[in-house]
């Protein structure tokens, strides 16, 4: 797969130094025509991303009468904090009037054991397929890639009778393997993915080194693939926080995430809805991946920058 | 490939073979144990519980009788090749921007990226205010004078697929933009140097060398979208519930609706039978091209 | 008042106490109540099951059928059963309860005489499989609702209708006054309730009992189902201008005059109350669309799965028990907004709506809802074939009925 890489196999240039400058595909100046059209169109696109939040914010600042006069553009003619307060501590759902609170700690719990170990899991497998394929394994992938495609409610049963069979139903472990064999498919293909991506010649030094399997995945790829360990991080802190259906099939209320509160304040049919709690109600429950999204950008850096390929 | 072609198959590469055990076994029990086990429950009438009661083929005979369901794969091909191109090229161009060094990086990446972290239920829910006619877009473009501007996808059944499929580029293109732009970040500094030594111009550096190089990455997100077209449910029901009428049905939603609520866990088996075909008659084909199709070394 | 009712409620599981045995169990119980007053009513239960020395686990859920059902199913296959859990009554757990997986309540009901007690007794059959009862109902919920908007009609100048047809016949003098005839939300499940609800009043309560009860399809291709297509087809073009998607975003229009009506539940009416609205001064109800005053004896009934712990057995009978008792029946209704199962409870905090709901209770207009006279999977087909109709102005009166009569002959 990194036989597109011909084209360019001349050796780099790094004779004039002056040439390289920062590392972009040009080099930069603070105002011009291309950083006006640059900055413009990320501002514009950005603007369209950020009206949904507008309306979610504004309507989660509203009381209820103002909402039932219908302009959703608008902003608080007075401004209440009362649906935030609601919906983090005050909502019920049966008896307990504890609102989102009461799921942070399980939601914790389950996100994050699930997540370290469904990566863990994924990265090895994308590293042992990338670069030390064996007899058979193609097939295996395949399969899993056709995992990918099954709607999750399909396998709902199948699955519980797997649990209880192994017993581990009705518990966080259970739970915490189901995230790891859904989370598995995609996360596999990112990294198999994006580690033959990866220059081949890394892999080869390393060998003639004499590094082993574990030796180069942690000292090589590992430090290499920053960027694609983000975005897995990205797709599993949101899939599993946001999971609804797999925390309330395979646990008990004890374990219950923080989403099934969230789906009683927001989503009961009969009786008022309080499109003000609902909407602080989902912007809380966003808030631990939007945070994770922020941190971990910042490791969002170059992968190979020059230096990585001497290590 | 590399060394794993050496002779001597059975404990070379050991190592590799037991890091891959989680992998084989769901591979094998759940997904392929789990598709088998669904087949054949679909030639059975069960109802709530699952039973070995079969009935032939009448599920699939129901299935393609059903105005239900051919809308709904209707709506998923509309859909999924709509959704598809767009969040591609957006993903790419919004990649590509955010690659040119600029400030603020982190700030413009999570503002993409935020609507992949909210529930699709109140999403949902945004969306279908923001369409409203009366009190969204169509009302304020309305309200500035434009009396004739009409713009109500949700409400009519006719472009009902294309309301959710705005609000679906909005959730799902910061992922794809993310993805690319890891994908752009594996590319090699000194590929940029080279290309503007030569002075190539930077869409034909791009075009030509950038993209072959992500090929692996374009796959990945290929099939991540993919994946998540066929398996597309949420947003339909927190936007329409399928309405108006059943104009905006999705497959996902058939089996779901199927199993769940009417109460005929056959019928929903036998929809995803067809949908877990549809999806085999086309990986089969991609997975002989990329693996059979270049045994190298 | 409140007060009285709790003490009451306390009062009466202190009764219990000294019947049964002592032994406390923490038992789970799964429902889908979880809105402001509908947690309230739940309380209601789970403070005089605590009180009776039991420890109620509460677990809600929103979103009935399609998220209730993998749940049970999953926790009750997985060996891990909740202690009760809330179900659509009628032919929805026939097979739970068939496969043996859920509790024989014949004892209890008998030493409680559940069969004298329980009004109408319709409720307690739709418990009943062969011969033995498996559930408790605990409320009535009615759909056949139609709410006016008094200030709409004056708007337009017609008197409020007291009838579907005055109603339809004004509805050429609101569109001239730019008022929506008919509010419906956009989502299937409100069109299939408003569908119902033209059917069983204006076809009347025995065609609708013997078409989706005995499935005849000879009275489904007949002329009384020709009239509800009809209506059906007079109420798709009435809606057609309404654009919301929620069923409370339709009652508010309702309620702010942009639209003459609604046809919707009894929990329409939380929304009415919320606006500061009066029953009566400013929107009228009409149960049954002023045509045929009955309402549908649909409601919420509770399950309890088979359980091995002698303990929590024990814990669910207490529980049965209390459900049902007087006081919290009276107790929890009034929460819920919805009727209580007991004919001999009083309600004097009820409002002008729900005592005419009451009121044609005590005359037996009552009816028994589909789910439990049909298959959730033959509804199923019928309600998307009705929701089809509205949607599609293409598709002509004549035709659906003709597929309506196919649906009902192959029904079960």
């Amino acid at each position: 797969m990194a036989d597109v890489t011909i084209p360019v196999s001349a050796p780099p240039v790094h004779a004039d130094e002056a040439l390289v400058g920062p590392s972009g595909p040009r080099p930069r100046k603070v105002i011009s025509r291309r950083n006006i059209i640059l900055y413009g169109t990320l501002f514009v696109v950005a603007v369209y991303y950020l009206l949904p939040l507008y309306v979610m914010i504004v309507t989660s600042l509203k009381g209820m009468p103002e909402i039932r006069l219908g302009n959703i553009f608008s902003p608080p003619v007075e401004i209440t904090f009362q649906p935030w307060v609601k919906a983090w501590a005050e909502a019920c759902t049966g008896l307990n009037c504890e609102g989102l609170s009461r799921g942070f700690w399980n939601s914790v719990r389950i996100t994050v054991p699930s997540v370290v170990l469904s990566i863990a899991i994924a990265s090895v497998n994308g590293y042992a397929l990338a670069n030390w394929r064996f007899k058979g394994a193609d097939v295996f992938f395949t399969i899993l890639i056709f995992g990918a495609f099954i709607p999750y409610q399909v396998m709902l049963y199948p699955i519980v009778i797997m649990l209880r069979e192994i017993g581990l139903y009705g518990g966080l472990y259970g739970l915490i393997i189901v995230h790891c064999i859904f989370g598995m498919p995609i996360l596999t293909l990112l990294f198999r993915n994006y580690f033959t991506s990866l220059p081949e010649e890394l892999f080869k030094a390393a060998r003639v080194d004499g590094a082993g399997f574990w030796g180069i995945y942690f000292k090589i790829m590992l430090p290499m693939s920053l960027p694609i360990f983000v975005v897995a991080v990205i797709l599993q802190v949101t899939g599993i926080w946001n999971d609804f259906l797999f925390g309330v099939v395979y646990t008990r209320p004890d374990y219950y995430p923080m989403t099934v509160q969230l789906n009683n304040i927001v989503n009961s049919v009969q009786g008022v809805k309080e499109y003000n709690v609902n909407m602080a109600a989902t912007l809380l429950t966003g808030l631990v991946p939007l945070i994770v999204y922020f941190i971990s950008g910042k490791l969002f850096v170059r992968g190979i920058a020059a230096g990585a390929v001497k290590g | 490939m590399h060394e794993a072609r050496r002779p001597n198959p059975l404990f070379r590469n050991l190592s590799a073979k037991i890091a891959a055990i989680p992998m084989i076994l769901t591979a094998l029990v759940v997904f392929a144990g789990g598709t088998i086990w669904t087949i054949i429950y679909s030639f059975t009438n069960s109802r709530l519980l699952p039973r070995e009661n079969f009935v032939g083929l009448d599920q699939y005979e129901r299935l393609w009788s059903s105005s239900k369901w051919i809308i709904s794969i209707q709506n998923l091909l509309i859909y999924g090749v709509c959704l598809l191109v767009f969040s591609l090229v957006v993903g790419f161009l919004l990649a590509a921007l955010l690659d040119q060094k600029i400030r603020f990086e982190n700030t413009f990446r999570t503002i993409f990226l935020y609507p992949f972290a909210l529930s699709f239920i109140v999403t949902g829910l945004v969306w279908q205010w923001i369409l409203n006619p009366q009190f969204g877009v169509e009302g304020i473009v309305r309200s500035l004078g434009w009396t004739s501007f009409s713009f109500d996808p949700l409400y009519n059944a006719d472009i009902v697929i294309y309301g959710i499929l705005i609000a679906a580029l909005w959730q799902s293109t910061g992922l794809i933009m993310c993805l690319m732009l890891a994908g752009l970040r594996g590319i090699d500094e000194d590929i940029w140097k080279a290309a503007r030594v030569d002075g190539i111009p930077m869409w034909k550096t791009y075009a030509f060398i950038v993209i072959p190089m992500m090929r692996p990455v374009f796959i990945t997100t290929l099939v991540i979208i993919a994946s998540g077209i066929v398996k597309v449910y949420d947003l339909v029901v927190a936007q329409t519930g399928g309405g108006p009428g059943i104009a905006s049905e999705v497959p996902a939603k058939y089996v779901y609706d199927a199993m769940f609520l009417s109460q005929n866990l056959g019928q929903g088996f036998a929809a995803s039978t067809m949908m877990l075909l549809t999806v085999l008659i086309v990986l089969i084909p991609w997975a002989y091209l990329e693996f059979g199709g270049k045994k190298r070394g | 008042m409140r007060y009285r009712l709790l003490t009451a409620a306390f009062a009466a599981t202190a009764a219990l106490n000294i019947a049964g045995p002592l032994q406390a169990a923490e038992l789970e119980v799964t429902h889908w109540w979880t809105s402001g007053g509908e947690a309230a009513a739940v309380a209601e239960f789970a403070k005089a099951f605590d009180a009776s020395g039991h420890k109620w686990i509460d677990g809600a859920i929103a979103g009935s059928g399609g998220t209730a059902r993998p749940i049970m199913i999953s926790r009750i296959t997985g060996g891990d059963p909740m202690g009760a859990t809330q179900f659509n009554h009628g032919r929805q757990a026939e097979e739970l309860v068939e496969a043996g997986l859920m509790r024989d309540l014949t004892d209890i009901a008998e030493e409680g005489k559940w069969r004298e007690v329980v009004h109408p007794s319709s409720l307690l059959d739709s418990c009943t499989l062969d011969g033995k009862i498996y559930c408790v109902p605990v409320n009535i919920h009615s759909q056949q609702w139609l709410w006016l908007s008094n200030a709409a009609f004056e708007k337009a100048g017609v008197p409020v209708p007291t009838n579907w047809e005055e109603y339809a016949a004004a509805a050429p003098a609101l569109e001239e006054a730019g008022i929506i005839p008919l509010a419906v939300g956009q989502q299937p499940w409100q069109t299939t309730l408003a569908f119902q609800v033209l059917l069983t009043a204006i076809a009347g309560p025995d065609a609708y009992t013997k078409i989706f009860g005995e499935k005849d399809a000879d009275l489904a291709a007949g002329e009384e189902l020709a009239k509800v297509f009809e209506a059906a087809a007079q109420a798709r073009s009435m809606s057609a201008k309404s654009n919301v998607q929620d069923w409370n975003q339709a009652t508010n229009m309702v309620i702010t005059g942009q639209a003459a009506g609604q046809i919707m539940g009894d929990w329409a009416q939380g929304e009415f109350q919320v606006a500061g609205q009066v029953a009566g001064e400013d929107y009228t109800c009409l149960p049954g669309l002023g045509v045929n005053e009955v309402i549908m004896t649909g409601g919420d009934a509770f399950y309890f799965p088979v359980l091995d712990d002698e303990e929590k057995s024990a814990a669910q009978a207490d529980l049965a028990k209390l459900m049902l008792s007087p006081e919290v029946q009276v107790a929890f209704n009034l929460k819920k907004g919805s009727l209580p199962v007991r004919g001999d409870v009083d309600l004097e905090a009820a409002n002008d709506c729900m005592k005419k709901g009451l009121e044609i209770l005590a005359q037996g207009n009552i009816i028994q809802s589909p789910d439990q006279l049909m298959s959730a999977d033959s509804l199923t087909q019928i309600n998307d074939l009705f929701v089809e109709f509205f949607n599609n102005t293409s598709i002509t009166a004549e035709d659906a009925q003709k597929r309506f009569v196919d649906l009902v002959a192959n029904a079960d």
